[in-house]
């Protein structure tokens, strides 16, 4: 029983789960989708690279996607240079289609633009690239695994969740080292046979219907996880030379699949809690197995099948074995990312403008990365200086019916971007805010809300109470999301203002560099009576809270603070003054008066539309 | 080129399989959104239907998919001038639109080749010429650039494409089903363009075993082996193309009762829906239904369960009620109706041929 990897959890295991995770992509690179790796650059992750490629076909496509491509380089389009030469339009192959039957590298994974991983993953999905640009139309075999190379630093950041849920591994390789020596030609020669082999591994019914069972007890809802975790068991089977998938293969399956992806774990302790849960799984199941096994034939496979409730043990401890320590701290992360669309990618307002948008016309210019050179003004250009040119090139074999055009004709495309805003509202929730105003700035954020849906712009959420700051709702456009978390805020305790203000920092400069514009809402009394480190005391608490006060003014964003104490103090306009924010004092007003005085106060310019 | 899951072969996900029926047997219901979680079979369930839509009659060689019925629709720019082409069938149109779609090959432009070999200047048609009288499906159409959105928008509404640039002046008919598909994770809809489909289908990951099961098994069987998985679907799919087909053919003669008219226009009142279009688009989509079922009449029964596609995205965002918009419509349906809740929205045909 005990196969290759079959203790997950000691101390050599990372290495050698992730060579294992290696060996399977390689069976099938454009069926399991890819992996994830988080790993910094370093002679570690080289090291599982070049192992990676020694394990695929030698001819196969292995290319990184570099992080600043075009849509013409990523899905092709016209190829300039030959076009002008030949005198025809000549398309050019974009990247995606050039790695059929390969794989592709997509370095800082974490940082990718939303609408990059939306064209690979479409893609991905079809195993074929269709093109619909610059005045052609192709579609191309684009069958390709993804490796998703994923940087960050901390859980801010994560790929996008619509890349993940296609990659059937997500491993690490942080702090881990190159285990012991591999003889990697052995390795690659039984991935090149369990290629053959894979697709003919039978798999019983009740192992499929263990791993779907896993997926629900450890709150995976994509259907994608367990058709993953499927063509994982049989290509873990075919690489170790059977022709089913044994328990084993279903545990690896688990262990790499489904652990990773685990968003819950069990109620109680595993064990436990199975021997109460299964049972009436156990029991739903096996109706409907005889009809499905006359339409596909499996009955032969009988004889290796334990009982389901075993085998769904079996499953879900290796599953939950397979879960990364800290769950709650990714599931976090998670969150962070989904909301991340508009906050991923890099920066960069200016490049932005000239690749989508509404467009506004063309203008003279370079072909220089990321401009989109506009085929027609680009001859229109030309058009007028054709018989001149042609009497010029006489000389040279230029045949009669070709288009002379120079680089001096080239026109770009403009765009006009409009550029996309997000508002942090930062919310006291402390005891002197929270008795008399934190209903109304509820209601105003609520407002807010509704107003910023129809804007598309998007809303964060911080609130501060005790001792700490604590970001509720990463920037969204979900109305839902955000209300939720709205309703869901306590009031109470101290008004740790330094506290805030340095997670508003954090905050900003992250949304920020993902290329938005950000602006900021104080709703606090400015009473701060909570020091940076937790501690109590008005005069430490307001020393901190002013140098904090002091970093914000340093971004230079679009700052407004509103005074919601009943009795508004010189304390807060201190504040609001060091952290060169709008100060206005609102002690009477309701939710919509604060609302109105928020809209006209941080909208100006973000409403052209 | 690649093989295509089969549209009878989906598992659950009946509204979202309804709804695309009904815009099948009635083009003129308006489009249809399908939003919702990943890995439901979204697209898997627009291409599949693209391959069980009966085939229809088209002017043979004409770029705009021109009715022989009607004659070519364009003037100048068809290849075919003239009403005397010979008429021919042609697969229903079910065209891409796919990301990173350049404007140009979507309304149609210059013809590249023409103008650069031989500095002639003519009309290329694009996309929206190629889908007329058929679908337009975009995927994740929440990422679609906005300029692009608006094109569309404005196609849609107008049922016509104009094209006046680059010194060409062309104006070409362009009805087409617009279908779209989306994770609202990814971002949201502009409330605009949501209020132009027809239909809207929510979708969810089915949460129970035995359909998680199924879906796995089946897709585990196409994978292993696509055609012969969808020769074994084959005669499904025939049978939902002949549904269709016979609806089609009934669609004109089922009657609407007065009383259901009624109904629907106070089923709208009571949901606030803005303007006459969702009490349209829930009749249209009732009798679809009907003629579906071979029903002679638009019933209660039929309302009832087209409310919320024809319903669901068009109240009133309001952003502090908690309920969604399907259980706003359930609930009023429950008001104005009485008795249950709506049953299973499946086409009973389509249920029964399930079982076996």
């Amino acid at each position: 029983m005990a196969g290759a990897g079959a203790t997950p959890r000691d101390s050599a295991a990372p290495w050698s789960e992730a060579l294992l995770a290696a060996a399977l992509y390689a069976v099938d690179p454009a069926g399991l989708g890819g992996i994830a790796l988080k790993a910094h650059a370093g002679p570690v992750r080289d090291t599982w690279m070049s192992l990676l490629q020694g394990l695929l076909p030698p001819d196969a496509p292995f290319r990184k996607i570099p992080v600043q491509i075009s849509d013409g380089r990523l899905l092709g389009g016209l190829d300039l240079a030959a076009t002008l030469q030949a005198g025809r339009p000549i398309a050019e192959r974009g990247v995606l289609a050039a790695c059929d039957g390969g794989t592709v590298i997509l370095p800082s994974a974490e940082r990718r633009d939303g609408l990059v991983i939306a064209r690979i993953a479409a893609a991905m999905d079809r195993g074929l690239v269709a093109v619909e640009r610059d005045g052609f139309t192709s579609v191309s075999p684009a069958r390709f695994g993804v490796i998703a190379l994923d940087e960050s630093v901390d859980d801010d950041e994560r790929p996008s969740a619509a890349l993940l849920d296609r990659l059937a591994f997500h491993i690490g390789l942080a702090d881990i080292a190159v285990g012991g020596a591999l003889d990697v030609p052995e390795l690659a020669a039984s991935v090149a046979s369990a290629r053959t082999a894979y697709r003919c591994v039978r798999i019983a019914d009740a192992s499929i219907e263990a791993l779907c069972a896993a997926t629900l007890v450890l709150g995976i809802s994509s259907l994608r996880a367990p058709v993953l975790a499927v063509k994982v068991a049989q290509a873990h089977a075919a690489l170790m030379g059977r022709s089913s998938a044994d328990d084993d293969d279903i545990n690896a399956a688990a262990r790499l699949v489904l652990g990773p992806r685990a968003t819950m774990l069990p109620a109680a302790e595993p064990d436990a809690d199975d021997q109460s849960r299964e049972p009436e799984q156990g029991e739903d199941a096996p109706p409907d197995q005889p009809p499905e096994q006359t339409e596909e034939g499996q009955e032969p496979l009988e004889a290796t099948e334990p009982t389901v409730q075993e085998l769904q043990d079996l499953v879900l401890a290796a599953a939950i074995a397979a879960i990364p320590p800290g769950l709650l701290a990714q599931l976090k992360a998670a969150q962070m990312a989904r909301s991340h669309k508009s906050a991923s990618g890099r920066s960069g307002a200016l490049q932005k403008s000239q690749r989508r948008g509404r467009p506004a016309g063309a203008m003279r210019g370079e072909l220089r990365d990321g401009a989109r050179l506009n085929v027609i003004e680009t001859l229109r250009a030309a058009a007028p200086w054709q018989a001149l040119r042609r009497r010029d090139a006489s000389h040279r074999a230029a045949s009669a019916n070709r288009v002379e055009v120079r680089r001096e004709d080239f026109r770009i495309m403009r765009f006009k971007n409009r550029s996309e805003t997000a508002t942090v509202f930062v919310v006291d929730a402390s005891g002197s805010s929270a008795l008399n105003r934190l209903a109304e700035a509820k209601g105003a954020v609520e407002l807010l809300l509704a107003d910023c849906y129809v804007r598309r712009d998007s809303v964060a959420l911080i609130a501060f109470r005790s001792k700490t700051a604590e970001v509720l709702l990463p920037p969204t456009r979900s109305l839902v999301r955000a209300k939720r978390s709205l309703a869901g805020l306590p009031g109470g305790g101290g008004t740790p203002l330094a506290a805030a203000i340095d997670q508003t920092i954090a905050l900003a400069s992250l949304v920020r560099r993902g290329g938005q514009t950000v602006s900021v809402v104080f709703l606090t009394d400015g009473r701060a009576n909570v020091a940076r480190d937790g501690a109590g005391g008005r005069a430490r608490a307001e020393e901190d809270a002013l140098a904090s006060a002091a970093g914000l003014r340093a971004l230079g964003l679009k700052a407004l603070l509103i005074d919601t104490s009943p009795q508004p103090g010189p304390q807060a306009e201190k504040i609001a003054r060091a952290m060169g924010a709008l100060y206005l004092a609102l002690p009477r007003a309701d939710a919509h008066a604060l609302s109105k005085t928020v809209r006209a106060a941080t909208s100006p310019g973000a409403r052209d539309a | 080129m690649a093989a295509l899951f089969p549209f009878s072969a989906i598992v659950a996900q009946d509204e979202m399989r309804l709804a695309l029926l009904i815009a099948a047997v009635d083009q003129s219901v308006g489009g249809v959104l399908v939003f919702g979680d990943r890995g439901t079979g979204k697209s898997t369930a627009v291409r599949g239907l693209a391959a069980l839509l009966p085939p229809m009659r088209s002017i043979k060689g004409c770029r705009y998919n021109c009715d022989p019925a009607k004659g070519c629709a364009v003037k100048d720019g068809c290849a075919v001038a003239g009403t005397t082409a010979e008429a021919t069938w042609v697969p229903v149109p079910v065209v891409d639109l796919p990301l990173g779609a350049t404007e140009d090959r979507v309304v149609g432009a210059l013809d590249l080749e023409r103008a650069l070999t031989r500095g002639e200047k003519a009309f290329e048609p694009g996309l929206l010429a190629r889908a007329h009288r058929g679908f337009l499906y975009i995927d994740e159409v929440n990422l679609l650039d906005d300029h692009l959105v608006d094109v569309l928008l404005d196609v849609a509404a107008s049922g016509e494409n104009v094209v006046e640039r680059e010194g060409l002046s062309i104006r070409h008919p362009a009805k087409f089903v617009l279908v779209g598909s989306g994770n609202p994770e990814e971002g949201e809809l502009r409330p605009q363009l949501l209020d132009r489909f027809g239909l809207s289908v929510e979708v969810k990951t089915p949460g129970d075993l035995e359909t998680r099961v199924e879906v796995v098994k089946r897709r585990d069987a196409f994978e292993r082996d696509p055609e012969g998985f969808m020769a074994g679907w084959q005669s499904h799919d025939d049978a939902v193309r002949e549904e269709i087909t016979a609806g089609r053919n009934v669609l004109a003669s089922v009657t609407t009762p007065p009383e259901m008219l009624e109904k629907a226009a106070k089923l709208c009142m009571a949901l606030g829906t803005d303007g006459l279009r969702g009490e349209l688009t829930l009749i249209r989509a009732g009798r679809a239904l009907a003629a579906l079922e071979g029903a002679p009449a638009l019933a209660e029964t039929h309302l009832k369960r087209v409310a919320p596609l024809a319903l669901r995205h068009r109240l009133r965002r309001n952003p502090l009620d908690e309920a969604g918009s399907t259980v706003r419509v359930e609930r009023a349906l429950q008001e104005l109706f009485g008795g249950a809740a709506p049953g299973p929205v499946l086409v009973a045909g389509v249920a029964e041929r399930r079982a076996v």
